[in-house]
């Protein structure tokens, strides 16, 4: 059965004046006004109809010989700059669907401008290094090379440094920081070699980490003096390849089994007493024997650390192993029964004598300085 | 002009357009790559360069295993501000045993062509652990499972002779022994001296501090070889070049 609105009703009088009006075929299922399908191109013939007189209306006089309608009515004058006349553009033969593709000219700051990166392009072709030949390559005329750019520029504040550096390397250390001319160079040197080597485990305001010394106080492991930072910067902590390298070892006493976990449970209660920490009374009056058998050799009997051997002060508030700066006893627990192993490298390889004297002034002066 | 007439036969012809354009791109690739194999300043020789012993490669693996090229690039520019941050600019010579190099060029991180022997093994656990607890701006992901994750050498063999085929010179002694070194550079109960013999200035020791060797004793030694093997106090680059 037909669709109902496949069905043409006969046209209306208003739709036979429209398609009359627009030339359309009210026969024509394709062009009937009556099909409400149409409505788009119906529009649109009639728009063009429109269009088309007005146009014919409003021709130039030098394609018609009479003015147009909107200058005899004296309403609008249409005057045209020469300048802006549109000119006959050649085409390049291209058309697709009746657009055609013109061969206007490329805008001339454009042209230019390539015309110039050519030009460029020549005259750096010939002056730095280029083209690959048989064993070598052009070095060009100006002989540039990257390595020898970077040499020179590092040379060149070499040498601005050179005087300085040298009287900071023959200067007494101790006698750097009155010095005002080689504190002032040491303090800003050293600041900067600090943020490149030493933030990563000192932190970059040289506050420490946990496992790595605090710079800012005044409580150091191997000693405070600048001669002394000079020579752990120089030769570096348990550094493995540094013969002359400061070196201690505390025992892993846990874990090789010197004590067993009853007795270091004891001793971590004797520690955190030591440093004036809640623990248990009991614990660390054995802990105290403990203590005195095993860790007075470098810790000392009442605690205070040897710095000849790198052990640190225990009954002090500064705790290099400790949990977000505070002591922990899980953390002592730790230390105690797995034996910590810091290691500091040495920098004698990376760093100049005067890079080195830089940062032990610049450590030094950071406030804990003996 | 003929010649553009002609050209509208490529332009027309969608296979020809392809043929003639796949041909244009390996002239180019040509122009640009092949000379690299003979131009002298590209083929430059320097002391000291190794082939990476078992355990280093396989640390190596893992770097490229776990994508740290993502954000780590392992080339120093010849700028002064590299430079003078990184060490000396990275040479050609010292990536030759690379398959593939991992030049890299988006640092999220720091180059790390250089960062051997420039913090102690317990630094790289700790911040191979949490990067946080030494460095609190870090962003670096943490890795921590590195360090319960045993390596077995089964394939160790193997992987040496793959970088063979591809060009890295490892002896016939280097491959057999392959195992024994793998377990003698992280262990320093067993004799190193073999390591020590194939691998000149190898560094052997308990990287990760506990016991066996995991993938953090692997990655911890690969990181401390990194840049080392050239002697920069004794080298002098040709700065014409």
């Amino acid at each position: 059965m037909a669709d109902p609105k496949d069905e043409n009703p006969p046209p209306t009088p208003r739709e036979r004046e429209v398609a009359e009006n627009i030339g359309a075929d009210l026969n024509d299922p394709h062009e009937s006004p009556a099909n409400p399908e149409n409505r788009i191109s119906v529009d649109r013939r009639k728009a063009d109809r429109e269009n088309a007189e007005q146009i014919v209306e409003n021709m130039p006089e030098v394609l018609t010989g009479v003015k147009p309608r909107g200058e005899r009515d004296g309403r609008r004058k249409v005057t045209r700059r020469p300048g802006r006349k549109a000119a006959e553009v050649k085409s390049t033969g291209h058309s697709w669907d009746g657009i055609e593709e013109y061969d206007n000219p490329l805008p001339r700051w454009w042209l230019w401008t390539f015309y110039a990166t050519i030009v460029w392009a020549l005259g750096y072709v010939i002056a730095y290094p280029a083209i690959p030949l048989i064993r070598d390559n052009t070095s060009g005329l100006l002989g540039t090379t990257q390595r020898e750019v970077v040499a020179q520029e590092i040379r060149q504040f070499d040498e601005t440094n050179a005087p300085i550096e040298t009287q900071l390397v023959a200067a007494n250390l101790s006698d750097i920081p009155s010095s005002p001319d080689l504190l002032n160079y040491a303090n800003n040197a050293g600041a900067s070699i600090f943020r490149t080597y030493c933030a990563q485990c000192h932190g970059a305001g040289a506050a420490g980490n946990p496992g790595y010394p605090n710079l800012l106080d005044n409580d150091w492991l191997w000693g405070g003096t600048v001669e002394d930072i000079h020579l752990t910067l120089l030769h570096g902590i348990r550094s493995p390849e540094d013969a002359d390298t400061r070196y201690s070892e505390m025992p892993k006493f846990g874990v090789d089994g010197i004590l067993d976990d009853a007795q270091i449970q004891q001793v971590t209660q004797h520690v955190l007493a030591l440093g004036n920490l809640p623990h248990d009374e009991a614990q660390a009056a054995e802990g105290a024997t403990v203590f005195q058998d095993n860790c007075s050799a470098c810790h000392m009997e009442d605690g205070t650390g040897d710095r000849s051997q790198g052990a640190p002060n225990l009954t002090d508030a500064v705790w290099l192993y400790n949990r977000d700066g505070q002591p922990d006893e899980a953390t002592i627990h730790r230390i105690i029964h797995d034996g910590p192993f810091g290691v500091m490298p040495a920098w004698s390889d990376r760093l100049s004598e005067a890079e080195i004297r830089a940062v032990a002034t610049y450590v030094h002066g950071l406030g804990g300085g003996e | 002009m003929a010649i553009l007439d002609h050209h509208k036969i490529l332009e027309k012809n969608a296979t020809l357009l392809l043929v003639f354009s796949f041909l244009v791109v390996t002239i180019g690739g040509i122009v640009q790559i092949a000379p690299l194999f003979y131009l002298e300043n590209t083929i430059e020789k320097v002391e000291g360069m190794r082939p990476y012993t078992p355990l280093e490669l396989t640390g190596r693996d893992i770097y490229v295993r776990e994508g740290c090229y993502v954000c780590h690039s392992q080339m120093i520019r010849p700028m002064r501000d590299e430079v003078e941050r990184y060490g000396h600019y990275s040479l050609a010579a010292e990536s030759m045993y690379d398959h593939p190099f991992q030049w890299g060029s988006k640092r999220t991180g720091p180059d790390l062509a250089r960062v051997g022997g420039r913090y102690s093994d317990e630094w790289h656990i700790d911040h191979l652990n949490d990067p946080r607890s030494v460095v609190p701006e870090s962003i670096m992901p943490g890795y921590s499972f590195l360090r319960h994750r045993q390596i077995d050498p089964a394939y160790v063999e193997d992987r040496l002779v793959a970088d063979r085929r591809v060009g890295v010179p490892y002896s016939d002694d280097m491959v057999t022994e392959a195992r024994a070194d793998f377990l003698a550079q992280a262990d320093p109960d067993l004799d190193a001296s073999g390591l020590q013999e194939r691998y000149p200035g190898a560094q052997a020791r308990n990287f990760d501090r506990q016991a066996g060797v995991t993938e953090m004793d692997a990655l911890i030694a690969y990181l401390q070889v990194l840049g080392t093997m050239v002697d920069f106090s004794t080298f002098q680059p040709d700065e014409h070049r």
